[in-house]
């Protein structure tokens, strides 16, 4: 974002100490974690145990968020968003007044990241958690909004997508408060910037794109044919492809159904070995669906991905059991 | 609490004004007639993070109880949205703060109650924000100097009609520009709900160097068709969020 003339962002030292103003909590800033429009989220201390602090200046803000978070705790089953510990006010000196939030910290590495050292066919997996989480979210009436792999991150055993950042959750129905232009399906000129699953589910295919194309690119004067013409140019985004093109066309209705469909895919995707200078007919013909199989008698290209991939394997196969048995 | 019409202008300019009337002393009579006045500032590509010029923005923003932000082109699409919403949140919690103060008493305010207790006003702040009607005159300086910005400046403008388009509340749109050719400023588009295809009237000629800021705001306030007219400028009990017979 450009340069304001209020200064949103500012700097506390490591050791800074926090203490609120109505609850007394005292928490101790280890270091900055992120920073955006509304304000600084810090890595903090607060009793020996690391936890996220997000304070700025505008209160309305974060009472915003906190109402976010709030709402996820109501929600039944496994948690959407980081629990909240605490809210306050700081007030370092007079006339000089802040306000703050405590959540859990959440320590993983990025979604980037984890599938360059993890391998792409955690791609789908972690698509297909999120796509589950989502369908959640949009159960109890709300939108993610500002879905980008800097507000996702991934923990560790097992590995987990988490949201880190809800800061552009909206209510259905209502105009989205805060997105990103790439992931946004206005910019891309396909559809409204009213709150809907359609919505997300746009910005779950732009985040699957930008894993191929980290540097990102400009919609050009045609938008979709741009982005049809990335997928088609990337082999692996070419294997999700009738997934993407209906969740940019916003023609899924449901997380849900997008979530099947894909499973779907990773499912066709196991079977068609990955296409080599030289391919080998025979393996690609024999290749069988049960992982049983798989295991006692791994093809070559199967060998060569090792046995992160195997594991990666199975767990889809898990998960597509989940997705089905659902249905 | 009832539905109403939130009234700003959004003035878009690349330097500082260099004729007429204190830009700033325009910006707070317009908050007395209950227009907000938001500013953004424009750098060029090779400007430094605070050139001189555009230091008045924050005046003009603060004396017309508006939001203002200095940025690059490429940033424009994003804060104009960004300015005009946030903007909106500030007047409608001054709305809900006065409010407030006459259900807890003199001094009391949002920041005053606990944490606990915040989220039920912000809750009314955001369904005020979604339902509210909105009116944005958008003053767009087309000196010389912003001419190569000006396909980014419409493209924004563009962006910021699909943006507030998505809320419930109904909003209306005029754009003009200034210097004009005879008069302060130029009708560019009049009133309309929404801004598209808007690249056949932005004018694709610009004038000199004069940059008559104070002229163009005061003549933008007389714009606004809700506005009752005016007997002079001393007009103090202005409401800026006018309610409608609900």
């Amino acid at each position: 974002m450009g340069i304001s003339t209020k200064k949103p962002v500012f700097n506390l030292r490591p050791g800074t100490k926090i203490r609120g103003k109505w609850h007394q909590n005292t928490y101790q800033i280890v270091k900055v974690l992120g920073s955006g429009a509304i304000g600084t989220v810090y890595l903090a201390l607060y009793n020996q145990r690391s936890v996220a602090l997000k304070i700025s200046h505008q209160p309305s803000a974060i009472t915003t968020e906190v109402n976010v978070l709030k709402a996820f705790e109501k929600a039944q089953g496994k948690r959407l968003g980081p629990s909240l510990i605490d809210v306050d006010d700081w007030v370092p000196k007079q006339a000089d007044s802040y306000s703050f939030y405590v959540m859990e910290y959440l320590k993983g590495q990025s979604l980037n990241s984890f599938i360059q050292q993890k391998g792409d066919d955690w791609l789908g997996i972690m698509m297909i958690q999120l796509l589950g989480d989502l369908h959640q979210l949009h159960q109890i009436g709300w939108v993610f909004g500002d879905l980008k792999p800097e507000n996702l991150i991934v923990t560790h055993s097992p590995s987990r997508l988490r949201w880190i950042d809800v800061g552009g959750t909206t209510k259905q129905g209502r105009a989205i408060k805060e997105y990103t232009e790439f992931y946004d399906r206005g910019y891309w000129e396909l559809g409204s910037r009213k709150a809907d699953p359609a919505y997300d589910l746009f910005a779950v295919a732009m985040v699957m794109i930008q894993v191929y194309y980290p540097d990102r690119f400009d919609k050009g004067h045609q938008p979709y044919q741009t982005l049809m013409n990335k997928i088609k140019a990337n082999q692996q985004l070419r294997s999700y492809r009738t997934c993407l093109e209906k969740a940019l066309r916003g023609q899924y209705s449901s997380s849900a159904q997008m979530q099947k469909e894909l499973a779907q895919k990773i499912a066709e995707k196991r079977k068609q070995p990955i296409p080599r200078s030289q391919p080998s007919a025979a393996t690609s013909k024999q290749k069988s669906y049960t992982s049983v199989q798989q295991k006692s008698s791994p093809p070559k290209w199967l060998e060569s991905l090792g046995i992160a991939t195997v594991t990666g394997v199975l767990y889809v196969f898990y998960l597509l059991l989940q997705v089905i048995s659902t249905f | 609490m009832k539905k109403g019409t939130i009234k700003q202008i959004l003035l878009i300019t690349d330097g500082c004004s260099n004729q007429g009337e204190d830009p700033a002393s325009i910006s707070s009579i317009a908050y007395q007639q209950g227009i907000s006045v938001n500013v953004i500032g424009v750098l060029e590509d090779d400007d430094s993070e605070q050139p001189e010029g555009l230091e008045e923005v924050e005046d003009i923003s603060s004396a017309g109880g508006g939001v203002s932000r200095i940025v690059y082109a490429q940033a424009l699409s994003q804060t104009v949205q960004m300015v005009t919403k946030q903007a909106m949140t500030q007047t409608l919690q001054g709305v809900v703060n006065q409010e407030l103060q006459q259900i807890l008493g003199d001094e009391k305010s949002m920041e005053d109650l606990p944490p606990e207790k915040r989220g039920e006003v912000m809750e009314v702040v955001e369904d005020l924000g979604e339902t509210s009607d909105l009116e944005v005159l958008i003053l767009v300086d087309t000196s010389a100097s912003m001419s190569p910005k000006l396909a980014t400046v419409k493209e924004s403008l563009e962006d910021l009609s699909l943006s507030l388009n998505a809320r419930t509340g109904k909003n209306r749109f005029a754009i003009y520009s200034f210097p004009g050719k005879k008069q302060p400023v130029n009708e560019i588009m009049p009133w309309t709900n929404k801004l598209q295809n808007i690249s056949s009237v932005f004018p694709k000629l610009t004038s000199g160097g004069i940059t008559p800021t104070g002229p163009a705001l005061k003549e933008a306030i007389h714009h606004f068709q809700s506005t009752p007219k005016l007997e002079g400028w001393s007009s103090e009990n202005g409401d800026i969020y006018e309610e409608t017979g609900f």
